[in-house]
């Protein structure tokens, strides 16, 4: 009934090649830029951009990074906190290097550095598969943060070790330091989330994205067919690192302002990513927004629903959080291995019908 | 003989010292592994969780007291007794025996014939759940755990290697704790009896022929379900004796989690599927991260023990990718 292509006649190309083919999709796809973009920004305050929106979009892109990665190209990679802390500190660099330079370039140009860092790190998942490339990521994880945390050069020799975003301004408008309004750094972020997303969804059902799921399925039989692995694993490497180190300069810079490494970029955060991707799906873009909307609104919930309302201790609500996330991953990959996107999957599938059975 | 080699040396036993714990807790990984295909994340938790119980049943704590006073706005805490240190690890065991069975009951269960990476997951969420409730059941601060074992540095082996200083002012003998020396020994007698356990006994030959194919051994009339179990207790065993030894080392509290993420490079060193693996691996990595952090540390700047053990690893593996002691990896279209 709403969910259909009944009636929707496909003249060219253009209409067969579409990101959302079906009219209903893509109407709610309209209707979700709307909200985001003209609705949400004006409606916000302090609390909501902070405590949900933000980190939201930062992890979202984070999560996307690493779906690419995991999800498409089937390289287990638990070496994202330590990705994310190159690009927060790329940006650090650039902001106080070429403070002339627009911040929205310093950005991208942390995700470019990222990007390089996580192919060196990349080269020897062509030796090594599977668990073994996991653990060798986690190589990554710890030699990174400790570089950070060792080399006074990254903190510009600042004397607490932290870094701390110096304000700029996009069009006149501060995004960074402590004069920024929570809109304006929600509208930043989103712009990010919002050129990542197409950018990831059109790289994934395209040629490069074959090449990934080839090499995800049987690295073996796609060298054979063709798909040279080299080029295939170290670009899902380049991507996915390019869009978590992203995810990272916007972390540091817009959301948290100053950052530590060891604590912000953890191996805690790899996980953390890590369970996104896993709870909403692995290999679905889609799947990344939900799994990151999921972990974030999770504790907000709980905090509010048991520390708000019940009025428990916080470190009661912090160990139930645990228990609760991990008995989530738990029953997710017991119920349903494949994650939210697979629910929405379904969904869509029993809406197109809808009201009929079959 | 010059100092510097003497200060070496001493690293060096340390490490052997430091590489038999990180072997301890990578036997538990090793061993669940070949019994099931389940690389267990949750192994280091386990351990972590292990010594929290233990330290509850020493000193009578009541179990999710937070929770309950929360709750119910009750003020408890103790029952007021202390147990028998023996007493509690026998508790305790039961306790990890319990907890294999609903690991193998409510999830493992659930995930016959998932692919190893899934299964992988679901040790991470088992990891972050018994987290959760090892710290809501005993309580997050951070506990001294005291069975007896002894500590401090051994003064006999001090004063009988000072000699080897031949009258140097700054050398007053070898540097090593008792703890360590224990640890050593109990890891020893562990290895011992597990291959004992496994080669003549006859639920160790089922666990030898669930290892080698599942299906076979389903066939001659193995239980698949209890040896899971069983290699699971064993695991929270191996996982206490761990817990126990780094207890006492640092006290009881979350970082002792953290000594999974350590074991991880030892096996990839060693090879998943192999103890003897485990062990050498254990011992390398041990001696490798003090030796790089006397030689190497002072000049980037310390700290190197954080990630000199992962990079080793991944080294080694470029060259060769199934470990030094693990099955040839055969790979077929």
């Amino acid at each position: 009934m709403f969910y259909r292509e009944a009636g929707e006649f496909k003249t060219s190309y253009v209409d067969d090649n579409q990101t959302f083919p079906i009219r209903f999709d893509r109407y709610r796809y309209y209707f979700v830029l709307f909200a985001a973009f003209l609705v949400i920004p004006f409606a916000v305050n302090d609390y909501w951009v902070n405590a949900v929106f933000m980190p939201f979009l930062i992890y979202s892109i984070a999560a996307i990074g690493l779906n690419i990665l995991v999800g498409y190209c089937g390289q287990v990679s638990l070496g994202t906190g330590g990705f994310m802390a190159v690009g927060a500190y790329a940006c650090y660099k650039l902001m106080t290097a070429m403070p002339e330079v627009n911040i929205f370039f310093h950005v991208l140009m942390a995700g470019g550095i990222t990007a390089m860092v996580g192919m060196a790190f990349g080269l020897p998942s062509l030796r090594i598969k599977g668990f073994y490339l996991a653990v060798a990521t986690l190589a990554a994880q710890f030699f990174l943060v400790w570089l950070f945390n060792k080399v006074p050069w990254f903190y510009n020799y600042s004397a607490s070790g932290q870094i701390s975003a110096p304000e700029r301004t996009v069009f006149g408008i501060a995004v960074t330091g402590a004069n920024t309004s929570a809109w304006a750094s929600y509208m930043f972020c989103l712009v990010f989330v919002f050129i990542c997303g197409i950018l990831a969804r059109n790289l994934t059902r395209g040629t490069q994205g074959r090449k990934w799921m080839a090499i995800r399925d049987m690295d073996i039989a796609a060298e054979i067919i063709g798909v040279d692995p080299l080029k295939s694993k170290l670009s899902a490497f380049a991507v996915s690192s390019f869009f978590i180190g992203v995810s990272g300069a916007l972390f540091f810079s817009v959301y948290l302002g100053a950052v530590e490494v060891g604590e912000a970029f953890g191996i805690t955060k790899s996980f953390l990513v890590l369970f996104m991707v896993i709870i909403g799906g692995l290999g679905s873009i889609f799947g990344s927004f939900a799994g990151a909307a999921f972990l974030v609104l999770l504790p907000v919930l709980l905090k509010n629903v048991l520390v708000g309302m019940l009025g428990w201790p916080t470190d009661l609500a912090a160990h139930l959080e645990f228990m609760i996330v991990g008995a989530m991953i738990i029953i997710f990959l017991i119920a349903e291995p494949h994650g939210l996107a697979q629910l929405w999957r379904v969904a869509k599938e029993k809406l197109r019908l809808w009201p009929f059975p079959h | 003989m010059p100092t510097q080699l003497l200060f070496g040396t001493e690293v060096l036993l340390n490490g052997l010292m430091a590489g038999v714990l990180y072997a301890l807790v990578a036997l538990g990984f090793v061993l669940i592994y070949k019994a099931s295909g389940i690389f267990n994340y949750a192994q280091g938790v386990m351990a972590l969780f292990a010594a929290l119980t233990l330290v509850g049943f020493m000193d009578g704590q009541v179990p999710f007291s937070h929770l309950i006073n929360a709750v119910l706005g009750t003020d408890i805490h103790h029952f007021g007794w202390h147990i028998n240190g023996f007493v509690s690890i026998i508790l305790t065991m039961g306790m990890m025996i319990v907890l294999a069975y609903c690991v193998q009951r409510f999830v493992f269960r659930h995930l016959i014939g998932q692919e190893p990476i899934i299964l992988f997951m679901a040790t991470i969420g088992l990891a972050y759940f018994m987290e959760g409730f090892g710290d809501l059941m005993w309580g997050s601060d951070i506990k001294k755990l005291d069975v007896g074992l002894p500590q401090g540095g051994s003064f006999w082996i001090e004063e009988n290697t000072q000699w080897l200083g031949f009258g140097n002012e700054n050398f007053f003998g070898f540097f090593i704790d008792k703890l360590d020396i224990v640890a050593t020994v109990i890891a020893a007698i562990l290895v011992i009896v597990l291959v004992l356990f496994s080669q003549y006994t006859k639920q160790g030959r089922a666990m030898r022929a669930v290892a080698d194919d599942h299906q076979a051994a389903l066939s001659v009339g193995v239980s698949l379900n209890f040896i899971w179990v069983m290699v699971w207790s064993v695991a929270g065993f191996v996982a206490l004796v761990a817990g126990i030894m780094w207890g006492a080392k640092s006290g009881v509290q979350f970082s002792l989690s953290l000594i999974a993420l350590k074991a991880l490079p030892v096996l990839m060193l060693g090879g998943f599927t192999s103890i003897p693996g485990a062990i050498v691996g254990g011992l390398i990595i041990g001696v490798g991260e003090k030796l790089f952090e006397f030689t190497v540390g002072p000049l980037v700047g310390g700290a190197t023990e954080n990630w000199f053990a992962y990079v080793l690893a991944l080294l080694f593996l470029v060259f060769r990718p199934q470990g030094l002691f693990g099955e040839k990896i055969i790979e077929r279209v």
